[in-house]
């Protein structure tokens, strides 16, 4: 029988000159490293790419300071206009650098260059290019009340971001920042700093003015610096719900307001007239993209009772042709656990799984013997106590649970405290709508799912955090007034 | 088994399918419109990303044999000749003169009354002849004439067939009509394959797509294939790919396999295993041969060409190296 | 010899109904001194509701959230709307009341009571609007319909404002059910009575049990279970101004457990100032307790 090999068709490195070391980025220059410092890695080989600094609290507070000065000196007193010009500049560096940055990305993160190359990179650009347009419109991003006038930036925002999506999640926070007429002091994830670091070049090469953007490299202390600095006027926060709580509560009794994108479960319900080649895909594609490593995941599958055979025959049938490996190879489809420390959590939320009596099944692939691996993973036969329907894996893990009726399909959906996303498989129109109105969910994909679009509103409700990135209303939540 | 014995049998086993004493428009049109529909952003999204596979080196050059072994290398202008037709067998025969090792095409697809002369020139090869039938391309003629130019082929040596359904006649939910029509060809048909063009361009939707290949199989098409060539869009790499998860489940279901025609607007390699890749992620690995898979076209054959003397020589080749009776239509 | 007047007893209002507080416990309610130094007058003993009144009202408050969020927003309109045309049939009672309460003029109560109702029937014309206004369909860069509308968080726990009984209160309470929220409402801890003939406002026109929640009591003593209550989405602290033994950023702290949306006092750093609440108010109260919510389908053949 003849089968088509898809050669290893892997994705140059040439693009990508890399430092032996990174310092902050503070005030339009990389500050020299004098603290301790970091190895950050690639989890597909767990070779050391780079030396990156760790930000302490004097770090923090010098790039908060360089901010606030670049935000009541320079950036404030821009026009619109020219703010937006600048984001222009930085949408046009990052479409002509996109490569490197996608190869980049892939190296840091673990994730296939597909999809760095085809989702993270473009959308990050078409992130800034969106908001660049808004710079100079923002008396438009609200609803005008009585009076009507240009709401005003709030200051200094903290960004903190995770490792999931590096750049995109960068961008997710900084256009807005920067439209709205903010400076940010941005906080990269430990795991993944050096497409962080190379937009930081970007700042540069689009002549961006020194402090309006400043990237401080660190893991968790890093991070609460930033959050407890008396300087920062928002925190834009995107990771786990544990430290969204910590966030909120370390900012309770303040006037620095918040934005937390946060964890989820996500549903993806699958009714018995559902589109089922396409559901396939979506549902494919809602857990096992990007290693599963996706707030809005959707690992908890719903499918209706009178079609669960059937669904998880076509489901193992299409996770045998997927490819796990290495990240840089353009046929790869699932990539590296970007972490061992990741890969040890869903190890061992895998393990309870199996010790709660659900069953278990992965795709039986080879792994590459370096590195952070973890196969394509289905348990059916998950009901809504199993703790791998409750708690969120972040990895390749999906769980199967039924349902009867499209009552008990919402009533499964919503029986979480998280409340990201929700996807719905069905031809039916009515029902779709019915269904969209009844989940608790921030986003809700029909006959699709990981739709993403700077133009669309994304964020959680319940405890997957409160404000909206994205659109008018993500744009509003860096604007004083109603939208934070 | 008498020729009418096999339309009734067909009927037979369309009726236990679906579970009905009588075949009726009605019981049919239940059934196929029970099929799960095709989501059309979904689908163009699934073959975008299959065509992202990336097949490199030695893997590259059985692909594009394979590809090679899978055409059916076809002419059907009102100005054929016999001489065009023989020119088209030496070509199926012979696609690369400089290199023997270079494989065969699968058929020589022709018009009805040049099936002779393209047997005549393909005799004592593999290579199989094909003839368009049943009032090619619009399939606009009574089924008796369509019966006649059917018997008409096969009686001078055509090895396969490829009728058109009426389009009319399913767009319009006479699904029993179409069945019939099928059905019957194929019993006129005899030994040689049947291959039934849905002409997909004028079908529209995917859903309707996924009726029409669902249709054809249960009324006993051996394959399915997209186009006459005629029309605009002819194939398309989603429109294939909802024929091949039609084929797949077909096996699911009743254990036979049958195979799937793209034809029209594949021209290059690039594309060519595009297709290939789809076939062997939907479909499977056990459709990659060409008693289950072709490509209908005139020009693809070049650049497959092209590409193989590329691998070979490891310098870009040019259409004055690639030998060719009909040299315009390299490009 | 003049007639003696029947008097009110006033209770807490809690899932359409008047009960008194479980603890059985009532305290005094004074109007506000006309002069400073004089003795102040008994208007009447309210009731102190406790951590179990508050408890009984989220109960209420969430059973009823799903069907006045599932209710049209233009039945929802009319049912507020008719809140304003019982309250100005009340008129004459809401005018003694916050003049007593807040100590005011004739002619200031008058004003405070117009500006009341008023205010209701500025938000109950939102109900059809908001959605339209704050939401909106995005033209993302694919085959996609994609529309996002804001949606109620479910139960509101509101501490209602110290000074403006009245007043303020309809302008924390109108625009956190006009989107489909219940409320859970804490009241001005020495200006509770106005709050009450608002209660009797509620149950007499056409607004369902539960919708609308009214404690009376100390705040500083039901405010913590609220705020850390799971089933509460979103915490109003505007009443935090000059609630004695309120500390705003301790409460926001403990909803910070469950991510309740908080809405913070007014004023700057750790001072909570209550606004002036005559100025048109804008959108910003009715965003702060709905969370868009955006919704994908693929646009095809």
């Amino acid at each position: 029988m003849t089968v088509i090999e898809y050669a290893p068709a892997p994705e140059s490195r040439a693009l990508v000159r890399l430092e032996a070391s990174y310092g902050l980025f503070v005030g339009g220059e990389f500050v020299a490293a004098s603290g301790p410092s970091f190895a950050t890695i690639n989890p597909a080989t767990e070779e050391v790419l780079a030396q990156v600094s760790e930000a302490s609290a004097a770090g923090v507070d010098a790039a908060v300071k360089a901010a606030r000065t670049a935000y009541t000196r320079v950036w404030s007193k821009l026009s619109g206009t020219d703010r937006g010009k600048y984001l222009f500049r930085i949408a046009r560096l990052l479409q002509e650098r996109a490569r490197e940055f996608a190869v980049l990305e892939t190296l840091d993160n673990g994730k296939p260059i597909t999809q760095s190359r085809d989702v993270d990179i473009p959308l990050a650009a078409a992130h800034f290019f969106y908001h660049a347009g808004w710079a100079d419109k923002l008396a438009y991003a609200v609803p005008p009340g009585p009076g009507g006038s240009t709401p005003a930036p709030l200051g200094v925002v903290g960004g903190i971001i995770p490792w999931n999506f590096p750049l995109l999640m960068l961008a997710w926070k900084v256009a807005p920042a920067l439209a709205a007429g903010n400076t940010i002091v941005l906080k990269p994830a430990e795991t993944t700093p050096l497409t962080a670091l190379l937009f930081a070049q970007v700042c540069q090469e689009a002549e961006l003015p020194p402090g309006v953007v400043n990237i401080v490299t660190g893991a968790g202390a890093t991070g609460a610096a930033l959050v407890a600095h008396p300087g920062v006027d928002k925190i834009a926060f995107t990771g786990s719900t544990a430290v969204g709580k910590q966030i909120a509560r370390a900012l309770a009794g303040t006037r620095t307001s918040a934005t937390l994108e946060l964890g989820g479960k996500g549903a993806n319900i699958v009714f018995d007239d559902a589109p089922l080649d396409e559901a396939i895909e979506g549902i494919v594609g809602g857990i096992f993209f990007n290693q599963g490593h996706v707030c809005c995941a959707g690992s908890r599958l719903l499918v209706q009772e009178s079609i669960a055979d059937e669904v998880e025959r076509r489901l193992k049938r299409r996770l045998a042709t997927l490819r796990v490996g290495d990240p840089l190879d353009k046929n790869t489809d699932v990539g590296a656990i970007n972490s061992r420390t990741q890969l040890d959590t869903i190890a061992g939320l895998a393990h309870v799984g199996e010790a709660e009596g659900a069953h278990r099944w992965d795709t039986g692939c080879a792994l590459p013997e370096q590195g952070f691996w973890f196969r394509p993973t289905v348990f059916t036969g998950v009901t809504q106590t199993h703790r791998i329907a409750q708690e969120e894996i972040f990895g390749p893990v999906l769980s199967v649970l039924t349902f009867r009726t499209p009552a008990e399909a919402v009533a499964k959906a919503n029986n979480t405290p998280y409340g990201l996303a929700a996807g719905i498989w069905t031809e039916k129109g009515s029902r779709l709508l019915w269904l969209a109105d009844q989940l608790k969910a921030g986003v809700v994909w029909g006959n699709t799912y990981n739709q993403f679009d700077p133009t669309s509103p994304f964020g959680g409700v319940k405890e997957s955090g409160y404000g909206r990135e994205g659109g008018r209303h993500g744009l509003a939540a860096y604007l004083q007034g109603e939208g934070h | 088994m008498s020729r009418t014995d096999l339309a009734a049998q067909t009927s037979a086993s369309a009726r236990d399918l679906l579970g009905v004493s009588r075949l009726t428009n009605a019981a049919l049109t239940r059934w196929l419109h029970a099929l799960p529909g095709v989501d059309q952003v979904g689908c163009e999204a699934r073959a975008g990303a299959l065509s992202t596979r990336s097949v490199k080196a030695d893997s590259k050059r059985a692909a594009i044999d394979l590809a090679i072994s899978m055409i059916d290398l076809t002419t059907l202008e009102g100005a054929d000749t016999h001489n065009r037709v023989r020119g088209l067998a030496a070509k199926a025969l012979r696609p690369d003169p400089t290199d023997p090792s270079t494989p065969r095409t699968a058929a020589v697809c022709v018009y009805g009354d040049m099936v002779a002369t393209a047997k005549e020139a393909l005799q004592g090869s593999d290579v199989k002849v094909a003839a368009v039938a049943t009032a090619f391309p619009s399939g606009r003629a009574s089924l008796a004439v369509k019966l006649v130019d059917t018997q008409d082929a096969v009686a001078a040596g055509a090895d396969e067939i490829d009728m058109v359904i009426d389009r009319g006649a399913f767009l319009s939910g006479r699904y029993l009509d179409v069945f019939h029509q099928v059905a019957r060809v194929k019993e006129a048909a005899g030994p040689a394959r049947l291959k039934v063009i849905m002409e997909t361009g004028e079908l529209a939707t995917y859903d309707n797509v996924r009726r029409a290949s669902w249709l054809c199989l249960l009324a006993g098409a051996d394959f399915i294939k997209t186009s006459t060539g005629k029309i605009s869009p002819a194939a398309t790499l989603p429109v294939t790919l909802v024929m091949l998860e039609a084929v797949r489940d077909w096996r699911d279901l009743t254990g036979t396999m049958a195979g799937v025609k793209p034809a029209g607007g594949i021209r290059t390699s690039k594309d060519a295993i595009r297709y290939l890749v789809a076939v062997q992620e939907t479909a499977g690995a056990d459709w990659l041969d060409n008693h289950w898979f072709r490509f209908g076209a005139s020009s693809l054959l070049g650049d497959l060409l092209l590409q193989r003397q590329r691998l070979r020589d490891g310098v870009y080749s040019s259409v004055t190296y690639i030998a060719d009776d009909s040299p315009s239509t390299a490009y | 010899m003049s007639r003696i007047d029947v008097r009110k007893t006033y209770k807490l209002y809690v899932g359409g109904k008047f009960p008194r507080s479980e603890s059985g416990r009532t305290y005094p309610v004074y109007a506000a001194p006309a002069r400073s130094g004089a003795t102040p007058r008994l208007l009447a003993n309210a009731a102190a509701a406790s951590r179990k009144d508050a408890r009984e009202a989220v109960v209420a408050a969430r059973a009823a959230q799903p069907g006045w969020a599932g209710a049209t927003a233009y039945n929802r309109g009319q049912v507020l709307y008719r809140v304003a045309e019982v309250m100005e049939g009340r008129r004459e009672q809401f005018v003694a009341d916050v003049r007593a309460a807040e100590g005011v003029s004739a002619a200031r109560a008058e004003a405070l009571v117009s500006a009341a109702i008023d205010r209701w029937v500025w938000y109950a014309g939102w109900s059809d609007k908001f959605t339209q206004v704050a939401g909106g369909v995005n033209p993302v860069a694919g085959p996609f319909f994609d529309v996002s509308v804001p949606e109620p968080v479910g139960v509101v726990a509101i501490l209602a404002p110290q000074a403006s009984s009245l007043l303020g209160l309809v302008s924390v309470l109108a625009p956190t059910i006009v989107t489909g929220n219940t409320a859970v409402v804490l009241t001005s801890a020495t200006r509770p009575l106005p709050a009450v003939t608002l209660a009797e406002c509620l149950a007499t026109s056409d607004v369902p049990g539960g919708v609308v929640n009214i404690l009376t009591g100390d705040p500083a003593e039901m405010a913590p279970w609220l705020a850390s209550h799971r089933d509460v989405g979103g915490l109003d602290l505007t009443g935090a101004a000059d609630a004695a033994g309120v500390d705003w950023g301790a409460l926001e702290a403990s909803a910070a457990d469950t991510l309740t949306r908080v809405l913070r006092p007014g004023g700057t750093g750790a001072e909570a100032v209550e606004p002036d609440w005559l100025p048109e108010p804008g959108l910003g109260r009715m965003m702060r307790f709905v969370d868009v919510k955006t919704v994908w389908h693929p646009k095809g053949r």
